[in-house]
């Protein structure tokens, strides 16, 4: 029988096939029932993400291939996507306050939310350039619109347009780049390119550098990061938390398996572009981030400093390296929502605020928020014994393993210089005197918020199963 | 072999204390009386199973006991508790100091007493667990954790520059340790292991030791401090409340010197010994320089502190001359300045509950109205003066004894120092006791209440009792000092050995 014409496996894509029929079952749901129907919708997705998380943890712990080649589902897979997933059902959780306002009602978020992680899931398990366009651009898509959800307000309108027309720029980067690899190597899947790349060559380089642009653009790395601060500020907080936490991780991981499985022959070609990008956005990271009053800027200063931290890992290309960025994404993931909990829960009864002034004080008038955000900074700066440290801790292990000296110190310094805005919101919280209190937060906040305060604070306690699970993930790529 | 861990349940005893005072609930005054006394008797239960250590411990043997292993981070990197002679005197110091810390902090501290007390004993655990971790990985856990805590302190409990003062604490101390956490890595990649008594016995190439020596002395050369990088410590030390400077000056910045015992002179023998002019000449100038310093402060909190990093030069100096009396003599003097110079601080936390002000101008007489106080003083300024008969003395005669042998310019030029420091230390306690009670301020001005007296008596007969007895801190560290210094000796020959063979 011919080939071709044989249905391909569908089993391992069960996950996003499940998320997909669920995702457009509850569009049709929401569009006979109306905007009164957010609600279920919201409370069915987050069942449906859940559910596709258990999928995704049942299935069997070896390596799937299928539809030709184009996607494969390992243990690395299944490490980054459960952490996606877990990214996206807690920002749906977090969202539900932002959701109840009637004029802000709208089921289709958390169908957006959910068409983004089906993109995030097959940009993970993306085995060929085309596999990953095709994930790349459905989860881009689904977050331009919700980067735009609340229309009526122009903030969110300029975010949501100004991420499109800088996005469309990055796709449209990341696309000549595929078509410069597939011109010099005839192929587009990733163990095709890596058998007839070789010793490299120009054009292949070329290619490289400018499938990395487009990467770099979706995980704001620098020099493509100019549009975190204005999309960070000007979305609504929960859709900024999203796009803090589960994108990212689709971002970093194809940029994992692409450099690793894809150009094994030209790493010392890729190595160099990574340290570059990575000190750099160290830096930016670091610097930028002092002056910033705002605090949702601050953390896209932030988040961009972090992806720095997480190339460092890449860049040494190695297992361990691996490692280093899975536990960093883990750790990352449990402290952005923890933080962002206390940024949406940042409240008056006149509205939201979000000026690091308006923490002052939170110490004495909401102590346990006050605590757990000062233990999140911390940790987001990477002190011991909390988790961001362990984070840290991996990746540089793996740089000075590799021989990256260089860039261990400048990562090293630059976290010093990144504790000091850290320490500059802690201040505004303990130091200060208190500013009006804020209204009580709200359970699920409460819920997010310790949770992953918990994690942070009492990792150092038993770290042992997720760095096993991570040393599990990233020998699965070599 | 004790039946339950000892030592991890005098680490993480505090946090016990931890969990009650969080749970404690309401803000008046009947919290933050119960939040005190929970404290005070979390710490006593703490200093007591410590001292239990003390008594099953074996002096006679260099071999790390109580030793804990459990596995922790995936791979090699382990739980691994455990002391031996050169920490041991450090976990008792830190335990013995902790309830004097926070009786003295009973009336002084108003506002956000249990947050207060939730952070000196959080700092005390991750104190404790500085001392006796035996894996490179879990002390530089402890080792850093505690500048949360004590960033806390002095930020919320300190003076009015406490934010800048609080700032350049954590900066300047976290970036010395980063590079020493590079090093930890470099380390654990050579060696294939971060366990310290792996560690001991393994020889580093020479070319990387130099590289890990002076990673290590960057993180270390701040939190002792050693001069030119001490400046953070007047500020902390002038900003910080009464017991946060205590704790400062005795247990924070003995880290410093416990981290060269514990690495620096026995992992990197060789760049030790390469080294140890630098770490002479740096020496000298903390003892001669910052004494001079002294001399012109108009600060008491600040005298104290230049004395501090003055003392700390002879620490150093008797570390890397790395003979018997030398690394005895630094231990010695770490515990001596330990009990002194937190002592000076309560002293002039006395005062300055009275007066709210450290300016030594604005005192002077005080032995008119204070004579128990003047007492006190007394007592400790001649120890921080280096009198025999007080333990000031023991710690810097040792040093001094074990660098002649190696130097003797070295410690012609530091025993300058044992005369400055009688200049400034006298100087200022003429104008703050002695003279004429003549400012109005003063007129009213009352003894050592019951209180002060229960803080201060131990650290007086503890000065004294050293001064003339030193052999219970002596005869501790006396098994694992000599087995450091043989060790040492040993690597450095058979490196010599192995140079002149490469020459030939």
């Amino acid at each position: 029988m011919n080939e071709a014409l044989q249905l391909p496996a569908i089993y391992p894509a069960l996950p996003e096939i499940v998320l997909a029929l669920g995702a457009m079952a509850l569009l049709m749901f929401g569009v006979y029932r109306g905007d009164r129907s957010t609600n279920v919708v919201n409370v069915l997705a987050v069942g449906l993400l859940v559910v596709t998380a258990l999928i995704v943890a049942a299935s069997p712990a070896d390596k799937l291939v299928t539809f030709g080649g184009s996607f494969v589902v390992d243990d690395f897979a299944r490490f980054l996507k459960i952490l996606a997933l877990i990214g996206s059902a807690a920002t749906i959780v977090m969202s539900l306050e932002f959701l109840e306002h009637p004029e802000r009602r709208r089921y289709e978020y958390a169908i957006l939310i959910l068409l983004a992680t089906t993109g995030m899931l097959m940009l993970i398990s993306a085995a060929d350039l085309i596999a990953l366009y095709l994930g790349f651009e459905l989860m881009s898509l689904a977050l331009y619109v919700v980067a735009a959800i609340d229309r009526d307000n122009v903030r969110s309108a300029e975010a949501g347009l100004k991420y499109f027309v800088l996005g469309a720029l990055s796709s449209g980067m990341l696309l000549y780049g595929c078509s410069l690899i597939y011109g010099f190597t005839g192929t587009v899947s990733f163990a095709g390119i890596a058998q007839a790349a070789g010793g490299g060559g120009l054009g292949l380089t070329f290619g490289l550098v400018f499938l990395f642009a487009g990467l770099c653009f979706k995980v704001s790395a620098v020099p493509f990061h100019m549009w975190t601060p204005d999309v960070y500020e000007g979305a609504p907080t929960p859709v900024t938390t999203f796009f803090a936490a589960a994108p990212k991780i689709a971002g970093i991981a194809i940029f994992m398996r692409a450099a690793i499985s894809a150009f094994p022959g030209i790493m010392v070609q890729w190595q160099q572009i990574i340290v570059f990008v990575a000190i750099a956005s160290m830096a930016l990271g670091s610097f930028a981030a002092i002056g910033q009053h705002n605090i949702k800027r601050l953390m896209a200063y932030s988040s961009i400093g972090h992806m720095g931290f997480a190339l460092v890992g890449l860049a040494a290309g190695t297992a361990e390296g691996v490692q280093g960025v899975l536990v960093y994404m883990a750790i990352y993931l449990a402290m952005t929502l923890g933080a962002f909990a206390c940024i949406i829960a940042m409240r008056r009864t006149a509205g939201a605020v979000e000026e690091i002034a308006d923490l002052a004080g939170l110490a004495r008038t909401n102590p346990a928020m006050a605590f757990f955000l000062a233990m999140l900074l911390f940790s987001l700066a990477g002190i011991p014994p909390l988790a961001g440290f362990f984070a840290k801790f991996y990746v540089f292990l793996a740089a000075i393993k590799a021989g990256l000296y260089g860039l261990a110190v400048i990562g090293v310094l630059a976290s010093v210089v990144g504790a000091y805005y850290y320490l500059l919101i802690v201040k505004v919280m303990y130091f200060d005197e208190p500013a009006p209190a804020f209204v009580p937060m709200r359970n699920e906040l409460k819920a997010v918020l310790l949770v992953s305060g918990v994690v942070n604070v009492l990792f150092f306690v038993y770290p042992g199963p997720l760095v096993e699970a991570a040393a599990v993930a990233a020998k699965s790529l070599f | 072999m004790a039946s339950w861990p000892i030592l991890s349940v005098t680490t993480f005893l505090p946090l016990a204390g931890v969990l009650f005072i969080a749970m404690l609930r309401g803000e008046d005054e009947a919290a933050n009386r119960n939040a005190r006394w929970v404290a005070l008797w979390t710490t006593l239960i703490t200093l007591a199973v410590s001292l239990i250590l003390a008594w099953r411990f074996d002096p006679t043997s260099p071999e790390f006991q109580f030793v804990e292993k459990r596995p922790w981070l995936a791979g090699t990197i382990n739980y691994h508790m455990g002391v031996d002679g050169i920490s041991l005197p450090f976990v008792i110091l830190t335990t013995a100091l902790m309830p004097l810390c926070i009786v003295a902090s009973f009336d002084v501290i108003r506002t956000r007493v249990k947050e207060y007390m939730i952070a000196f004993l959080a700092l005390e655990t991750l104190m404790v667990g500085t001392f006796s971790a035996l894996d490179l990985v879990l002390f530089y856990l402890f080792f850093e954790g505690g500048l949360i805590p004590m960033f806390l302190i002095i930020g919320v409990w300190g003076g009015p520059r406490r934010v800048y003062a609080s700032f350049k604490f954590f900066l300047y101390t976290l970036l010395g340790s980063v590079l020493m956490l590079l090093a930890i890595m470099a380390m654990y990649w050579d060696a294939g292991t971060t366990d310290i008594p792996s560690l001991l016995r393994h020889a580093f190439p020479p070319g990387m030791q130099a590289w890990l020596w002076f990673a290590f002395l960057a993180s270390f050369a701040v939190k002792l401090p050693m001069w030119p990088l001490h400046t953070w410590l007047p500020d902390a030390h002038v900003e910080a409340p009464t017991a946060g400077s205590v704790i400062l000056a005795a247990i924070l910045l003995k880290m410093g010197g416990y981290g060269f015992l514990r690495f620096s002179l026995p992992m990197f023998p060789a760049a030790s010994h390469d080294f140890a002019p630098l770490i002479f000449a740096l020496s000298i100038v903390a003892i001669i320089y910052t004494s001079l310093v002294a001399l012109v402060q108009e600060d008491m909190k600040k005298l104290i502190a230049y004395s501090s990093v003055a003392h700390m030069g002879f620490v150093t100096m008797g570390i890397f001359a790395a003979t018997i009396q030398g690394v005895a003599g630094g231990i010695f003097q770490m515990v001596s300045h330990g009990i002194v110079s937190g002592a000076l601080f309560l002293c002039v936390g006395v005062v300055y509950d009275r007066m709210h002000t450290r300016d030594i101008a604005a005192y002077g007489g005080l032995v008119n109205r204070m004579p128990l106080y003047a007492a006190a003083f007394m007592v400790f300024t001649l120890a921080n003066v280096g009198l025999p008969g007080t333990s000031g003395f023991i710690g810097e005669f040792l040093t001094l004894i074990g660098t002649y042998r190696m130097n003797t310019w070295v410690a012609a030029l530091a025993s300058t120092g044992t005369f400055l420091s009688a200049a400034y230390a006298l100087w200022l306690y003429r104008k703050v006791i002695f003279g004429v009670l003549d400012k109005r301020a003063l007129a009213a001005i009352t003894d050592l209440d019951r209180r002060e007296i229960v803080v201060l008596a131990p650290l007086v007969i503890l000065t004294i009792l050293f001064g003339f007895y030193p052999k219970p801190v002596l005869d501790m560290s006396a098994a694992s000092v000599a087995a450091l210094v043989e060790n040492y000796q040993h690597a450095l020959g058979a490196a010599k050995s192995a140079a002149l063979a490469g020459h030939q």
